[in-house]
């Protein structure tokens, strides 16, 4: 352990021990617009959540808080025991340790495909170059494109991109994954690649949080599933539940239009 | 039966290889094109025809004096017997090997950049951009290990532009580069800051700037303190050309798109190595085009130092023009002045294209 460790937030009880994300009362603005209300979230380590809700109801802004891609103004975020502030070295120790998917892959165009793997391991983990390259290639067989490695980014494919950007938050070795809508700028076809990596890697015990307007993905993997409209969260529970017994209007009307046509 | 009679072979085709073929196709394709052709080429004769002669045909090369040269010709004895001058200003003769040692240094450590493929090309470049500089003002200088120092007012000529360019375009890159990411910080102070800085000596002229470093500056200073002219109008022409540096630089901050940090911070690698590793690397290479330009314009308005009593190659070329044994070689004077900027520029220009080439992947997110 080195010096700079975080402050560690403290623990309430034994059954907060086990939850890797507790979120209370997070609110933000902004300016004079109040995206997010009052939202409340645990998640437990290894648990599966999908974020749905029509477009601007604050779902992407709700997870970029939670590595402080946005700031909130109030409320509370603690990831795996870090209480995230103002304070860069606790910002960047939850950095660390959660993972990142856009919805335009953001990978770094200058960078080979292997080189976008190994930056932040290098640079941040300071792991070896030659052990960072095994950890890279392992992670690009994982989302089977080792034969990749040394393209360019825009030499690949929507979907090749985004399985890319999946293999480089992965080499970080998360505890939690976060994705903001990976499969919507990609072309139809396109999209089962992803999905495929997205439920496999749901399948090793991966904590993950995901905005995505894939109802089978929702469905196939998720533990329980949140209904965002107008920055509240308006329904959570089970897939089975929420899918086939919506309790809130606004739920079944969300559900009505994205699944009937 | 009919038997199958090939017909026999058309004539091959007007060439359009070789010489002729070239000229057919592009000069005299139809007869309008023809007749511009014609035209531009007796201007082309009529024009440059006498400047040829008179820079080369009958240009003297040769000679022990001005009493050689010929009206209406070249007179090149002018700048090989001036020569010395021309690029050492009043640099001893005897101590002349120490900027001679200095330059093949300069050339050891810039010839290798335009070729990729040149061993430790890498390493030359970092030692041209730290040791050199310490190792030419201890050469150049003297004073030290025994070395007999001159004074820089005697430093002139070319040695003195490229020591005036040199300088400048190592130390603005990284300052424009610092004071660019200062105006897009979120830091209002340090905004601030380099907001002032950039908008202050750009809205300056550099012949002010100079004048102001020659003259008023001493104004300020305390009695008895010197602070060196050469020094004085190096670090002028550092801060006016980092201003302009830092614009151009601003310039492909902007153009990164948002992701391209927002994904370098989701990776944890905070701000100075985002910067380093993902975002300058991208913005950097965008502006190519716009830094070689701001290099090549600093490199030209070293010629400024003229005003303040600094003979570089110019300032050199045109006191000797004022000699009483020389009388109307300004045309000759000039015309070395030029091609001496040229190549130099040139070969900037040749490098920037390169470096280019090199960079590119092709491929924009």
């Amino acid at each position: 352990m080195s010096n700079n460790d975080p402050i560690v937030a403290p623990v309430e009880s034994a059954a907060a021990d086990e939850d890797i994300i507790i979120i209370r009362d997070l609110n933000k603005w902004f300016g004079q617009f109040h995206v997010l209300k009052s939202l409340n979230l645990n998640v437990k380590k290894g648990e599966r959540i999908v974020i749905c809700g029509p477009s601007g109801s604050g779902k992407s802004t709700f997870i970029r808080c939670i590595n402080h891609l946005e700031v909130h103004q109030r409320g509370e975020i603690i990831v795996d025991g870090v209480l995230l502030n103002e304070d860069l070295k606790n910002i960047e120790a939850i950095r660390r340790e959660v993972g990142m998917v856009f919805q335009h892959f953001n990978l770094f165009p200058h960078l080979s495909v292997l080189e976008n793997c190994l930056l932040a391991p290098i640079w941040v983990r300071k792991t070896p170059r030659q052990e960072a390259i095994e950890i890279a290639m392992e992670y690009l067989e994982r989302v089977k494109i080792p034969e990749q490695a040394h393209k360019y980014p825009g030499q690949l494919s929507g979907g090749q991109q985004q399985r890319v950007a999946i293999a480089r938050s992965l080499c970080m070795k998360p505890k939690i994954m976060l994705f903001d809508e990976p499969t919507s700028a990609l072309d139809p076809e396109m999209i089962k690649e992803v999905l495929d990596v997205m439920i496999e890697l749901a399948g090793s015990g991966m904590t993950m949080l995901c905005v995505t307007h894939e109802m089978g993905f929702a469905k196939t993997v998720a533990d329980r599933v949140i209904f965002m409209d107008g920055g509240e969260c308006v329904e959570e529970g089970p897939p089975q539940s929420f899918f086939n017994n919506p309790q809130q209007p606004r739920t079944r009307e969300f559900l009505d239009q994205i699944l009937q046509h | 039966m009919a038997v199958h009679q090939p017909l026999p072979d058309l004539p091959p085709p007007p060439s359009e290889r070789g010489v002729w073929g070239w000229f057919r196709q592009n000069l005299f394709s139809t007869w309008y094109n023809s007749i511009a052709s014609l035209v531009v080429g007796y201007l082309l004769v009529i024009w440059l025809g006498p400047i040829i002669n008179w820079a080369f045909i009958s240009a003297v090369w040769t000679g022990e004096g001005s009493d050689d040269c010929q009206p209406g010709a070249a007179c090149w004895i002018f700048i090989q017997q001036r020569l010395g001058f021309f690029l050492y200003g009043f640099y001893p003769d005897e101590l002349r090997w120490r900027p001679n040692l200095i330059f093949v240094l300069f050339l050891i450590t810039v010839v290798p950049q335009f070729f990729p493929r040149a061993p430790g090309r890498k390493w030359l470049a970092l030692f041209g951009i730290t040791g050199l500089p310490v190792l030419a003002f201890i050469f150049i200088n003297g004073g030290y290990f025994g070395m007999e120092s001159v004074a820089t007012s005697r430093w002139g000529g070319l040695m003195l532009t490229l020591i005036l360019a040199y300088v400048g375009i190592i130390a603005a890159l990284p300052i424009g580069v610092l004071l660019a990411l200062g105006r897009r910080s979120e830091m209002p102070v340090i905004r601030g800051i380099c907001v002032t800085f950039i908008e202050f000596w750009r809205a300056v002229p550099l012949i002010t700037i100079l004048f102001m470093a020659s003259v008023m500056l001493p104004l300020f200073l305390p009695d008895g303190v010197t602070f060196d002219k050469l020094l004085r109008a190096l670090i002028g022409i550092t801060l006016f050309q980092s201003a302009y540096m830092a614009e151009v630089v601003r310039g492909g901050l902007q153009a990164i798109p948002k992701g391209q940090y927002e994904a370098a911070q989701a990776l944890g690698l905070g701000y100075w190595r985002s910067m380093r590793l993902v975002i300058l690397p991208q913005a950097l290479k965008i502006v190519i085009p716009g830094i070689a330009n701001t290099v090549i314009s600093l490199f030209k308005d070293t010629t400024l130092v003229l005003i303040i009593g600094l003979f570089d190659l110019l300032g050199a070329v045109r006191s000797t023009l004022s000699d009483p044994a020389w009388r109307s070689v300004a045309a000759e004077g000039y015309v070395f002045v030029a091609l001496c900027f040229w190549i130099f520029c040139f070969g900037m220009s040749r490098y920037s294209q390169n470096l280019e080439k090199k960079l590119d992947t092709g491929h924009k997110t």
